[in-house]
């Protein structure tokens, strides 16, 4: 357990390499390129095109999470991608949870008349 | 201390933790690059709180305009872009530091600033053509909850960029040592992180507005 490493011992902790940058640049580009045509462009109908944008920005976020920030290549015990993991379930329940709380109460809350007067206002 | 935990478990249990290897996460490297990236999920925290502020009140616009008339797509779009590549190069900056570059490091970190600058003037210019339409984050809690989102990755990339130019001045008079590879090390995550929240702010604020 000693305290002092070199500077070529921590060089070898360091996971990135050129092949995967590049890789993540590419994916990325073309990931946002495709989400910003197929809105211009209005490619499908709005329902849809909000999951397929959603997903698409998912795709990145994941992309860019294994190739710039390269979770999960890490050695045993791998506590970086379990607080990463754990993160990402709180965050689910935080955004979900609040969505879900927010929506319900605008819909059980509102009277019609009040609902109809704010889209005119 | 692990002595006796190697005794304790040699020949029972083998999918227990194996003590007898050395824990990757002992030298102040890797302390320091751990305690950074649970900053950074702290952070990612604060960013999803005001992700669900923005989309509960993103159809709160109180009469004034919607998303849709305010944003210009093209122009986030470019700045995507050039959030994108400074991420990119930040990388690559990364990468000459294991060759010790010491030159190319630095320019890595220049290029990288001068994007930086670039995407902060844009962002900037967008927000007073905004505020100078007459509508500012007074005017309606979807203006409020825009701006307190965007400007606080805004502000983050601020602080980024004065990290950034304090790396070049470290890079240019320490050279390449554990202490600034370390202090490099956790400038990249910062880095990327940003890029990531980016990739949500586009879509969320920008695409599904305009859609």
């Amino acid at each position: 357990m000693s305290s002092e490493l070199s500077l070529n011992e921590i060089q070898k902790e360091w996971h990135g390499s050129w092949q995967s940058y590049v890789i993540g640049l590419l994916a990325s580009l073309s990931l946002t390129i495709i989400s910003f045509f197929l809105v211009i462009t209005r490619f499908f109908a709005a329902p849809i095109l909000i999951y397929v944008v959603i997903g698409l920005a998912i795709a990145q976020a994941v992309v860019q999470l294994l190739f710039f920030l390269h979770v999960g290549q890490e050695e045993r015990p791998r506590w970086e991608s379990i607080s990463c993991g754990f993160t990402i379930f709180i965050l689910l329940i935080i955004v979900i949870g609040s969505l879900w709380i927010m929506y319900d109460l605008n819909e059980r809350m509102m009277p019609v008349e009040m609902e109809t007067e704010m889209l005119h206002d | 201390m692990s002595k006796s935990l190697t005794i304790h478990h040699q020949d029972t249990l083998e999918d227990h933790p194996d003590t007898r290897s050395p824990d990757t996460h002992q030298d102040p490297f890797a302390k320091t690059v751990f305690g950074f990236w649970l900053y950074l999920m702290t952070d990612c925290l604060l960013f999803a709180t005001l992700f669900c502020t923005f989309a509960v009140l993103h159809n709160s616009t109180y009469g004034g305009p919607s998303a849709r008339i305010l944003f210009h797509l093209p122009t986030v779009f470019g700045e995507t872009m050039i959030l994108l590549f400074s991420s990119f190069i930040c990388g690559c900056s990364m990468l000459y530091a294991l060759r010790n570059a010491k030159t190319k490091v630095m320019l890595c970190l220049i290029v990288t600033f001068l994007l930086g600058v670039s995407f902060l003037f844009i962002e900037l210019s967008e927000f007073t053509d905004i505020v100078q339409g007459g509508h500012s984050w007074q005017d309606s809690a979807f203006l409020s909850s825009y701006f307190t989102l965007v400007g606080t990755h805004g502000l983050h990339i601020t602080f980024g960029m004065l990290w950034i130019a304090v790396m070049i001045a470290q890079i240019y008079r320490l050279g390449v040592t554990t202490n600034t590879f370390r202090r490099l090390a956790v400038l990249n995550m910062f880095w990327h992180f940003l890029d990531v929240v980016w990739i949500f702010i586009f879509t969320f604020v920008y695409l599904m507005g305009v859609i």
